[in-house]
């Protein structure tokens, strides 16, 4: 019997294993510290790390779960740069809880579904982080709505092509 | 209670959660962005993500080391070739450039300035990145175990990259120039205006603290000024790319970086520096011309030809070295060769002359370069022909001042 992490009790919740739970978040942080280093524009258009986030919220549908995972995600992430710790990690936690909750509540498995939660989330999760680095720690940051348009459908894009790699993984609780 | 406490569970976890961290933010900003103090849970984060970067970067290079060095030779033997005439164009122009910085020296030592020298540095390869816009840093494959400190330079040959932020035992962190928080102190290089070094939210470098009343061009060299205490003075830093009219009387300067600081993979640490006195020991000269002579074994040992006039040695135009060994010019002198060398520069080199006398003249070579003009025998006045007329000096490629062209 696998260790596993799953909401319980409600319809079509889906559980992952302990090695997916922790391997995917980490591929993810991996991947996003390590592509800009060949793509520089990765890291400005898009954030792995938060289409992981909002996956495993909405497959697992409970939303302690989903704000844990948020949280642990980044604050990693917030860890690998210099910024003071804690602006990804309130930022996805809330995107956690909202993904998780809004999972009871929708289906979330058709891709268009997807695609339209995963740009609200996007939009949900930079609203935070921007209000949290100006308002907290006072990082100058400029909002561009055609580039915030562009990452956001950038990451909806992907984000449907990477969940349905993800659904591979996951199990009917 | 209990009731509420069960039917709002999640949003009280929710509140909790982001309320702790919010604490915790504010701890870090009380402590003004001391990054020391969350340095243990960093070192957490970047030991579980770098070896992975490490080993991937491995095998990166690996294969393509394998595949550049073993399989794929096409055209090797041509870039060889290549290269080999771009060192020899090399070797001669850092003769020149020797002599620049004899003058350099001597005046220094005059004026009792203290040199900088970068003594030490340590290569490293570039591993991987913080994944963030905001947060615009590299992670290098060398620490604390390598000597690594933090605030040591790091440079590549084009230019400064940042600073060393955060060492950890085998991996660094280095803040880019392009991060808002960095800084450099700088100076422009013909107008010699200080200002400093900034990046902005978006990415870009821009040059603050240059008075609006300054005039600043764009394409203008902008240097380190070595005024922040971690960059050594005179390293490239970018070029101006537009000048405009900023805030509270000063302008706003961009600046294109010298370095391409998305696409880094080596750079190099400075890991000490030497601060002395300037000094005005002679080194040993060596004329370009002396270069060209064990270069250039076929150039024939010419005998005297005679010249027309002293104006047929134009600025410039360098003697030629004699095969083997330079023998001084015969009476009556030599200006022209029949068979002139192109220099690297694109002077010409003619004639020959002492070593000798090159070292009793400490002028640089920066001579404009002209073609020589052909002599031309029966105009020749032989009472205007002489050793006075043509000073050795003015064809010695190494000491040719502008001011001693005729023209």
């Amino acid at each position: 019997m696998p260790i596993t992490y799953t909401s319980g009790g409600q319809v079509e919740v889906y559980r992952f294993s302990l090695p997916v739970t922790v391997g995917v978040p980490l591929l993810a942080l991996f991947l996003q510290a390590f592509l800009p280093r060949r793509f520089p524009g990765f890291a400005v258009y898009l954030d792995l790390p938060l289409l992981v986030t909002i996956y495993f919220a909405m497959a697992r549908r409970n939303p302690i779960s989903g704000l844990f995972t948020g949280a642990v995600i980044g604050l990693l992430q917030d860890m690998l740069g210099h910024n003071p710790i804690g602006i990804y990690g309130i930022a996805k936690t809330m995107v956690g809880y909202l993904a998780s909750s809004l999972g009871v509540k929708l289906d979330v498995e058709n891709a268009g579904a997807r695609f339209l939660l995963t740009l609200g989330f996007y939009f949900i999760h930079s609203a935070v982080w921007f209000t949290v680095a100006r308002g907290m720690v006072s990082l100058t940051q400029n909002w561009s709505w055609s580039r915030g348009l562009l990452a956001g459908l950038a990451n909806a894009f992907l984000g449907v092509i990477l969940y349905f790699f993800l659904d591979k993984f996951k199990q009917r609780a | 209670m209990e009731s509420v406490l069960g039917r709002y569970r999640n949003l009280v976890i929710l509140v909790g959660v982001l309320f702790l961290q919010m604490l915790g933010l504010a701890v870090q900003v009380k402590r003004s962005n001391d990054t020391e103090h969350t340095r243990l849970i960093r070192v957490w984060a970047v030991d579980v993500i770098t070896p992975f970067e490490r080993v991937l970067i491995w095998a990166q290079n690996g294969t393509g080391n394998l595949w550049h060095s073993y399989l794929y030779l096409r055209g090797v033997r041509a870039e060889n070739r290549q290269l080999k005439d771009q060192i020899e164009q090399l070797r001669l122009e850092q003769v020149r450039l020797n002599e620049d910085a004899v003058q350099a020296h001597r005046l220094q030592a005059v004026l009792a300035f203290k040199e900088q020298y970068i003594s030490r540095t340590v290569a490293a390869q570039v591993i991987g990145s913080s994944g963030s816009d905001s947060s615009r840093l590299l992670y290098i494959d060398k620490g604390e175990d390598q000597g690594l400190k933090r605030d040591m330079a790091v440079i590549t040959a084009d230019g400064i990259v940042g600073k060393v932020l955060q060492v950890f035992p085998s991996v660094s962190q280095v803040l880019l120039i392009n991060d808002q928080s960095s800084g450099v102190g700088t100076i422009l290089e013909k107008s010699r205006l200080q200002g400093f070094l900034k990046g902005t939210a978006t990415g870009e470098v821009v040059l603050e603290g240059v008075m609006s009343d300054e005039q600043v061009t764009t394409g203008e060299r902008v240097l380190t000024s070595g005024g922040d205490q971690i960059f050594p003075k005179g390293l490239p830093v970018g070029t101006v790319t537009n000048v405009g009219t900023g805030k509270d009387l000063f302008l706003n300067i961009q600046i294109k970086p010298a370095v391409n600081l998305g696409k880094l993979e080596e750079v190099l640490v400075v890991v000490e520096r030497q601060e002395r006195q300037a000094q005005t020991a002679d080194v040993g000269r060596v004329r370009a011309a002396d270069i060209l002579a064990q270069r250039l074994p076929s150039v024939p040992d010419k005998p005297a030809t005679v010249t027309n006039s002293p104006t047929t040695v134009p600025a410039g135009t360098v003697a030629a070295p004699k095969a083997a060994s330079p023998k001084p010019a015969p009476a009556g002198g030599e200006a022209v060769a029949k068979q002139p060398v192109k220099s690297p520069s694109g002077g010409v080199v003619a004639g020959s002359k002492p070593p000798s006398t090159a070292a009793t003249q400490p002028k640089p070579a920066t001579a404009p370069v002209e073609p020589p003009v052909k002599a031309d025998p029966p105009k020749v006045d032989p009472a205007k022909v002489g050793p006075a007329k043509v000073d050795p000096a003015k064809v010695d490629p190494a000491t040719t001042d502008p001011q001693d062209s005729p023209h």
